[in-house]
């Protein structure tokens, strides 16, 4: 059993969709300590000397196996930067879920950031579950910045899904990427804004080797006064092939920039970006206003299906 | 029954105040199915939009089943029991083609119950439950897709704005068979289509002519049928295709 209160059980529950301790691997940060943590056979996790952060190292062919390394915070004015470092060995595919919570009922701010970094060895396949979540109506604000960094072997495979929907005040999230010979990511990020909130996200992704291709596609949400910038640059340094795009609606006073950015260096090089920011489309809430929907119960399920 | 009393309604355009609706009145009657036809630009889908509620009249009154309807929102009248199907169906980004057609039942229903409907309108449900009705789906396919959220709903008045635009000719048999159906069991309820094809004013009981924003006639489809062949508002399905398929 966890040694958890009721506060960090439900923030664990809304970031890992965990209610206890989760099968295969894990470590549960709480409040900048390490709440429960187990190794399996294939998957070793050490703690870093300084305590700020976890080594994980998965054998090669270590297949269908799972890495959770939750965070949650529940007490006001906690600052933490927290080093996680994957070492993916050949020829593996697992399921790595992070994710970070944080309930601020104080007046301090709250911040986590966590800084991770991939090694995904030669034929390995990746999934990467990233959740971010705050709620507590304290004054503080509650901050997240993760930086993640993603090195990725011949003819390996990454697919991270990001996802931040409710209660972060402020957000910077840096995602870089190399890509080898025939390695393939796959980037699926998931924004809501509200209130004051600020997230900007910036991704950098090199494909370097022959046949390597990258895929980034963001859809978000600006409500209420909220802004957002989504600033993906892609660059082809060999014959590969890259795809971005930016799908937004825009609320109330909500604010987007979207800057799409791709550098060809190669003539064989195929990369295409998209943006499209705008309002729900009338229509659509005339549609189902007609099956019976008011418009506000209209407009979340179309914000709803569009984040799904 | 749906009443329309004297019904006008215009836009503003650059050239001045512009009549679409004209002092139109009409009776759709309970367990009968109805088809407004006329001229292309004469009114008809406006007059769809006016029974939705999707524009406001600027004069008359529309009554449902003997209550004023004529200030009620599209939702109030979509759960008074009026169906509207689109005539360019609306696209949704994630949305599932299951989600809309449960959203139209409005309560809980089983992917089983939700493929019935599917099949109704010709579509393998399997193939297409868990489609996002997004610009994946074909004209044809959304089509469909609409027509099924309407049998879904299956409200008392179903309005069906020119369901043949924008579908193939394989497509149009089969919708003219998904009206023969709910036709069969109209029984309670009207069906109201706008459209100008020769094969669906052929299974309308009453027929009205819409021309320039005006009731131009009606009545029963043998006293109307006649007089429109061969004019715009009675189009063949052969017309309607180019490279007709024999």
């Amino acid at each position: 059993m966890l040694q958890m209160d009721e506060i960090q059980k439900r923030i664990l529950r809304e970031v890992a969709d965990l209610h206890d301790v989760p099968e295969g691997a894990y470590n549960i940060r709480a409040n900048g300590k390490s709440a429960g943590r187990a190794s399996t056979a294939n998957i070793e996790i050490i703690p870093r000397e300084d305590g700020q952060g976890l080594t994980i190292k998965i054998k090669p062919g270590t297949k269908n196996e799972s890495v959770h390394i939750p965070v949650v915070m529940s007490e006001s004015g906690i600052k933490e930067t927290v080093y996680n470092d994957f070492y993916i060995g050949e020829g593996s595919d697992v399921i790595i879920v992070a994710g970070c919570g944080i309930d601020n009922c104080g007046n301090q701010d709250s911040q986590h950031d966590g800084i991770h970094r991939f090694f995904v060895g030669k034929d390995s396949k990746v999934k990467y579950v990233e959740k971010h979540y705050g709620s507590g109506d304290g004054k503080g604000k509650r901050i997240l910045n993760p930086v993640t960094e993603v090195y990725m072997e011949d003819n390996s495979t990454c697919e991270m899904e990001m996802v931040q929907i409710k209660g972060v005040d402020d957000t910077e999230r840096t995602t870089r990427a190399e890509l080898k010979e025939g390695a393939k990511l796959i980037v699926r990020e998931r924004l809501m804004t509200h209130g004051d909130q600020r997230a900007i996200s910036i991704y950098k992704v090199d494909m370097n080797g022959e046949g390597s291709n990258a895929d980034v596609v963001s859809r978000s949400v600006a409500r209420d006064s909220s802004y957002q910038k989504f600033d993906a640059v892609l660059t082809g340094n060999a014959p590969c092939s890259g795809h971005t795009e930016c799908d937004a609606i825009i609320m109330d006073n909500g604010r987007i920039l979207a800057v799409p950015g791709l550098e060809a260096n190669d003539v064989d090089a195929a990369l295409v970006h998209e943006a499209a920011i705008g309002k729900i489309a009338g229509d659509q809430i005339i549609k189902l206003m007609t099956l019976g929907l008011t418009e506000e119960e209209a407009e979340e399920q179309i914000i709803n299906g569009f984040l799904k | 029954m749906l009443e329309l009393k004297n019904i006008s309604f215009g836009v503003d355009a650059d050239e001045g105040h512009k009549e679409i609706i004209r002092d139109v009145s009409m009776v759709i009657p309970d367990d009968k199915l109805i088809v407004i036809t006329g001229p292309n630009g004469g009114g008809k889908s406006t007059l769809a939009r006016l029974i939705a509620g999707i524009e406001k009249p600027d004069e008359g009154r529309i009554l449902f089943d003997g209550e004023d309807i004529t200030d009620m929102t599209i939702t109030d009248r979509a759960r008074k029991g009026i169906g509207f199907a689109f005539q360019q169906p609306v696209r949704f980004k994630g949305i599932e083609v299951f989600d809309l057609i449960r959203l139209a039942t409005g309560r809980k229903i089983s992917a089983a119950d939700a493929c019935k409907y599917l099949s109704s309108v010709g579509l393998c449900a399997r193939d297409y439950i868990n489609r996002e009705v997004n610009s994946s789906l074909s004209g044809g396919e959304l089509k469909r897709i609409e027509i099924a959220t309407i049998l879904a709903k299956a409200p008392k008045l179903s309005v069906f704005d020119e369901p043949e635009a924008g579908i193939d000719l394989w497509s149009f048999k089969n919708l003219i068979e998904v009206f023969e159906g709910m036709r069969r069991d109209i029984k309670g309820s009207s069906i109201l289509i706008i459209s100008h094809q020769e094969r669906i004013l052929e299974i309308a009981d009453e027929i009205m002519v819409i021309k320039e924003g005006r009731l131009a006639e009606g009545g029963s489809r043998d006293e109307i049928l006649p007089g429109l062949m061969d004019t715009p508002s009675a189009v063949r399905e052969c017309s309607m295709v180019s490279g007709n398929v024999k």
